[in-house]
């Protein structure tokens, strides 16, 4: 199950200009509906964040930003971004060479088990780190003898973050990899290079557009997340508060301008992750444009 | 190499990195997923098949709660289904100004935090919002109420549709459209008996995305449904509830039937992509 779709190449080409269409009227009756339907579920709930983030001024917008709760929620989040998205792009580029490089059995099966979190609930997706190391979880009673805190502490939140961000790397990755197939990497080796050297210099430098947008979605969804990292978080305020659970905090306390000004910073990211996903797009279906290109002036 | 030999479920390749790659991911994946998935499972065994039966199945505060959960994902994949159709129909078949932006933010709800998404729709259908002050005369209760869950669960499945129904159209053979037409078959007749057919796969799976989302959404429900109990409480909001109680053999029961809706949706969408690939081969 994708909680991503993956790059789409050479899409958006409308092959339709000619032949048999609608009428006039249908066309932009179903325009309108469209346009209607996504103004009230997109346009409308993101002009209403950044409408009450600025409406009591700027000053008050970065009043509610530098506040030492919500710096503390900014690092903490920025942390868990820092170790979760780093390990989970290893893992991606790992599980996809494997996948798309090579011919096993159980194909279908790892890479349906490496979209599972994508399909399961994030609150299941905390529930099952309490169950594990909660006080009276498996390994509740050793943790507190030794004093090791991970639930209701950092450790918590970064691995329910990561357990959340699991598949986006490699969800990108797989079907890109797979399209691509394995030619340049064994001229690579023919040509006398050795396995390191292929991947940076051949491998590498092919999926960099996907890995990129890849890395950026994962990002976005580690530091954005909100259901699993309030289950292991114990809202303690200054210490295991991220940005998302800050955010449930100022509207919970009907401060409603500094909640939308922390929402506006994770509005803004959704914001670049949306632009960085068209330039990748346009970068690809270029690529690919001038690829198909190529290959006809040569057989012409 | 030397480890492709011992790999024996493994087709011979002289591409180096399969052992390293695969441990990596293996290991990783069993770390991080598997064992942690086990473990939940494994929690069962501390309950008798009665303690589970009843905090997990009979419980009415629980049976509330799954009605709220499967009916308001039910019917925002419906309405994802109706309007995401008419979007994805709309961006790949006609121009208009800003279509290229309009495009990119259908990606939104994946890139947008669901906290985020969520105060803004109670902000904006709350008594005194943009919208909701214009329904509250109407006696149209959306925030606190299930009208409003139904509309956070429609906001975040909103791209499963569009995405998966793109390519679909985008692949369609004008001929045979021309082919219906030119036998005296009307717009609408072509559509319903030519274009939904070919589609209906890609339909299909991008509901069925929707849905098994919506069923496992939190966070922008949280802040919309008012969480009352038996009216507007959603499934995985009472297994939070249940942990905060320490509850956790509550908890696991709902988290495991919740984890075989989850696996029952999964094997239901591979099903239906394996289908929609065959149709288009």
């Amino acid at each position: 199950m994708a909680g991503t779709v993956a790059i789409r190449v050479g899409g958006g080409r409308n092959r339709h200009t000619s032949g048999k269409t609608e009428s006039a009227f249908v066309r932009w009756t179903l325009i309108s509906l469209a346009l209607g339907f996504l103004a009230f579920f997109l346009f409308l709930p993101l002009i209403l964040v950044f409408t009450y983030a600025f409406g009591q001024g700027v000053k008050t917008y970065f009043a509610a930003l530098t506040e030492p709760d919500a710096l503390s929620a900014i690092r903490l989040t920025l942390i868990t971004a820092a170790i979760a998205v780093p390990l989970n792009t290893v893992f991606g580029v790992a599980a996809s060479w494997a996948i798309a490089k090579f011919e096993f059995k159980g194909k279908n099966i790892l890479i349906t088990l490496i979209d599972l979190p994508f399909a399961i609930s994030p609150i299941i997706a905390g529930l099952i780190f309490v169950l594990l190391f909660g006080a009276r979880g498996w390994f509740g009673p050793w943790l507190v003898e030794n004093d090791i805190r991970i639930i209701f502490a950092t450790p918590g939140i970064v691995l329910a973050t990561m357990f959340v961000t699991f598949p986006f790397v490699a969800r990108e990755l797989i079907p890109l990899m797979q399209a691509q197939g394995n030619e340049e990497e064994l001229s690579a080796l023919t040509l006398g290079s050795n396995g390191w050297q292929m991947f940076w210099r051949v491998t590498l430098p092919n999926i960099k557009w996907g890995l990129l947008y890849g890395v950026i979605l994962c990002n976005a969804r580690a530091m954005g997340e909100f259901g699993a990292v309030s289950v292991v978080s114990g809202h303690i305020r200054g210490l295991t508060n991220t940005m998302p659970l800050h955010i449930e905090v100022l509207y919970n306390d009907y401060r409603f301008t500094a909640s939308f000004a922390v929402a506006s910073l994770l509005a803004f990211l959704a914001f670049i992750t949306l632009i960085v996903k068209s330039l990748v797009e346009w970068n690809v279906s270029r690529e690919h444009m001038l690829a198909v290109r190529e290959s006809e002036s040569e057989q012409s | 190499m030397t480890t492709a030999s011992r790999f024996r479920f493994k087709q011979h390749s002289v591409l180096p990195g399969f052992g390293l790659t695969m441990g990596f991911t293996i290991f990783y994946m069993a770390t991080l997923v598997l064992i942690p998935l086990g473990g939940l499972v494994l929690f069962t065994t501390r309950m008798s098949f009665a303690d589970f039966w009843n905090s997990a199945v009979t419980d009415p505060r629980v049976l509330a709660a799954y009605k709220v959960s499967f009916g308001a994902s039910l019917i925002g994949a419906v309405l994802n289904g109706v309007f995401g159709f008419i979007v994805a129909w709309v961006l790949v078949r006609y121009t208009f100004p800003g279509k290229r932006v309009v495009d990119a933010i259908v990606d939104l709800p994946f890139a947008l935090p669901t906290a985020v998404s969520g105060i803004a729709l109670t902000t904006l259908y709350a008594h005194t919002g943009w919208v909701g002050r214009w329904l509250e005369p109407l006696g149209i209760k959306v925030a606190y109420a299930f009208p409003g869950i139904v509309i956070a669960l429609t906001l975040i499945g909103l791209p499963f549709v569009v995405r998966t129904l793109q390519p679909a159209l985008e692949d369609l053979e004008i001929e045979i459209e021309e082919a219906s037409a030119s036998l005296g078959a009307s717009r609408w007749q072509t559509f319903r008996r030519v274009l939904l057919p070919t589609v209906l796969p890609a339909l299909l799976t991008g509901f069925a995305l929707a849905f098994a989302r919506a069923v496992g959404e939190f966070g922008s429900v949280y802040f919309i449904a008012g969480n009352m109990p038996y009216k507007t409480e959603i499934a995985p909001l009472l297994i939070l509830i249940r942990l905060e109680q320490f509850d956790y053999l509550g908890a696991t029961a709902i988290g495991v039937v919740m984890l075989v809706v989850s696996f029952v949706m999964l094997l239901v969408i591979n099903l239906l992509q394996w289908w929609s690939r065959r149709y288009q081969a």
